[in-house]
């Protein structure tokens, strides 16, 4: 249990050392991340060979200081993952209350859509709306926002059954409570919780598709530091410099372990049951 | 049974219908497609050409019964850019797809399902938390990133396996893995709860208590009932597979039909991409479809439902 707790604490610590990166961006980046320097270009991180601490990650194929790049990643990856949830559990959560607290068509409805946004293959479709829009960091959030709203919806659904039929309910029903009424203030504080672990891994999710669809070219767009995107311009130098593709996949790594640890050691200390 | 068979095929048609709509105003978002087809260079005269040629001065909603008119009885169109049919497009790629898909779910299958039971018999041991962690860096693990780390160590440092192409079945080995790592956490955790629910229940006390062997109890009688989730989540997981595939064909090289996909999005050949869009989505309903019926026929429980 001890362990746990620690495991938890050490995911918060990821989640929150990131975001106080992100936030404080421009004060910790010792250079201007987009400021290209063609004298200075793969210049290697400082702990290799001919490494200076000028240049701690180094610099990347235009020159540009990997470190610097990496910090403001880090507020691509933040934002993406915080906007999306937003949108996907506005949608989702709407929709899985409904479907729980009226049941009937309005649950079949519900179930239906789930069923259909499940069929659609996830990338391809994001991809090819990217493509189409026109890429750029409002798309990219929008798009997976309206992409990744099924297990919350799937979670709010069943936890609205489990608490409609309970005697808070029927209370504030008999009080003269307005349906909005009861939606608002009696069910959605009380599906709260299960709703936070969903939120955790949907951010972790959102923010590998980011890079994912940067990755391939169809995210946000160069010459913006996006860690995926890192990756995919370090890609032609990989078999050289390794170093290139490491750095930022690395840190993508430890942002989603650090939110998945979070996550699962939430859903341990409140008690709640696994989603499959 | 026979009403469930019937409803479970009728919401598979809805859905299918439903994908039919979605993979058709999908390629509409852009507003006017003629202009994306024409390209920058375009005069206003081609763009007027293409808008004819093609149809797209009709309105939309008879666009839309003429295509699925048409996909439904098997015709999926031409393709803008390679001027061929569109299903003879995506057959010719569909094997390489569903070997890199079939050689991901057996990979998959293979390394979570005895760590999945090893983790349950040893439940709180170290083993037990070792399968944990994997499954929490596999869950972490960007599967563009790993693939790039698995080309530069087998490829590159030890020349064990080739970094791209599927001349070879070994070509496949690689792209495999980084598919199955995705899969691997979910069915893991799923077989490990599966038989701690089973090992603890009823009727493998009395399998002990007929004396019968360690082996028999866990193989036979726990693992056959803690399988069933499994199974339905192979066969979801093999759809998203073969959906997530886009990104590793495109960095092993393999041409598939991801890569026909990437290509396809970045010329602006709509009619591919409505059609990968689609198939998909028909291989996706009709794997959870099977999912379910394999499921009622294992336990006749759910039929009832």
């Amino acid at each position: 249990m001890k362990a746990r707790r620690l495991v938890t604490w050490l995911g918060a610590a990821i989640v929150g050392g990131i975001a106080l990166i992100a936030i404080f961006a421009p004060l910790l980046a010792p250079h201007d991340p987009f400021a290209q320097n063609l004298n200075a270009r793969t210049v290697v991180p400082y702990w290799m060979d001919g490494g200076t601490t000028d240049h701690l990650f180094g610099t990347d194929q235009l020159g540009r200081d990997y470190l610097s790049r990496l910090i403001f990643g880090a507020r691509i990856s933040m934002l993406i993952g915080i906007m999306t949830v937003l949108t996907s559990g506005l949608i989702g959560i709407t929709l899985g209350v409904l479907g729980g607290f009226f049941g009937g068509w309005v649950d079949d409805a519900v179930m239906f859509a789930i069923t259909c946004r499940l069929a659609i293959p996830l990338i391809l479709v994001a991809l090819t709306v990217v493509a189409l829009v026109g890429s750029s960091f409002t798309v990219v959030i929008f798009t997976l926002g309206l992409l990744l709203w099924e297990r919350f919806a799937v979670v709010a659904r069943t936890t609205t059954m489990q608490v409609r039929t309970l005697d808070y309910i029927a209370a504030a029903q008999a009080a003269g409570a307005s349906r909005w009424h009861v939606l608002w203030r009696e069910v959605l504080p009380n599906i709260l919780t299960p709703l936070i672990v969903v939120a955790t891994l949907e951010m972790a999710l959102a923010i590998l598709l980011e890079a994912a669809l940067s990755f391939l070219g169809l995210g946000v767009p160069p010459p913006f530091p996006s860690w995926g995107l890192m990756i995919a311009e370090g890609k032609d130098y990989m078999f050289f410099s390794p170093w290139v593709i490491m750095v930022p996949g690395i840190a993508l790594f430890i942002l989603v372990l650090g939110i998945n640890l979070f996550g699962d050691g939430l859903r341990d200390m409140l008690g709640v049951a696994r989603a499959q | 049974m026979l009403l469930f068979l019937f409803r479970r095929a009728l919401l598979a048609l809805l859905v299918c219908l439903t994908v039919l709509v979605i993979s058709f105003v999908l390629t509409r978002l852009s507003g006017d497609i003629a202009i994306s087809i024409a390209g920058p260079n375009a005069t206003q005269q081609d763009i007027e050409a293409i808008r004819r040629n093609y149809g797209f001065d009709r309105p939309l909603p008879t666009q839309f019964v003429e295509w699925a008119w048409n996909a439904a009885q098997g015709n999926l169109g031409k393709s803008y850019i390679f001027h061929v049919q569109v299903a003879e497009l995506v057959g010719a790629r569909l094997p390489v797809t569903l070997t890199l898909g079939l050689t991901g779910l057996a990979i998959a299958l293979f390394t979570a399902i005895p760590l999945g039971i090893v983790a349950a018999m040893r439940e709180g041991s170290a083993v037990d938390r070792g399968t944990g962690v994997i499954a929490l860096l596999g869950q972490a693990m960007p599967s563009f990133w790993l693939s790039l780390v698995l080309i530069i160590i087998f490829g590159l440092k030890l020349q064990w396996l080739p970094i791209s192409g599927a001349e070879s079945w070994d070509g496949f080995i690689l792209p495999g893995c980084v598919l199955a790592f995705s899969a691997i956490p979910a069915m893991m955790r799923l077989t490990r709860a599966g038989m701690i629910d089973a090992l603890a229940s009823d009727y493998i006390r009395t399998a002990r208590a007929k004396g019968l062997s360690r082996a028999s109890i866990v193989l036979k009688h726990a693992l056959r009932n803690a399988a069933m989730p499994v199974v339905s989540i192979a066969a979801v997981q093999l759809g998203f597979m073969l959906g997530g595939s886009i990104v590793i064909e495109s960095i092993f090289a393999l041409h598939g039909v991801g890569h026909l996909a990437w290509e396809s999005i970045s010329k602006n050949d709509f009619p591919v991409v409505q059609a990968i869009v689609l198939i998909l989505a028909l291989i996706y309903i009709g794997l959870t479809l099977l999912a379910d019926l394999a499921n009622a026929a294992l336990d006749p429980r759910l039929r009832a439902s």
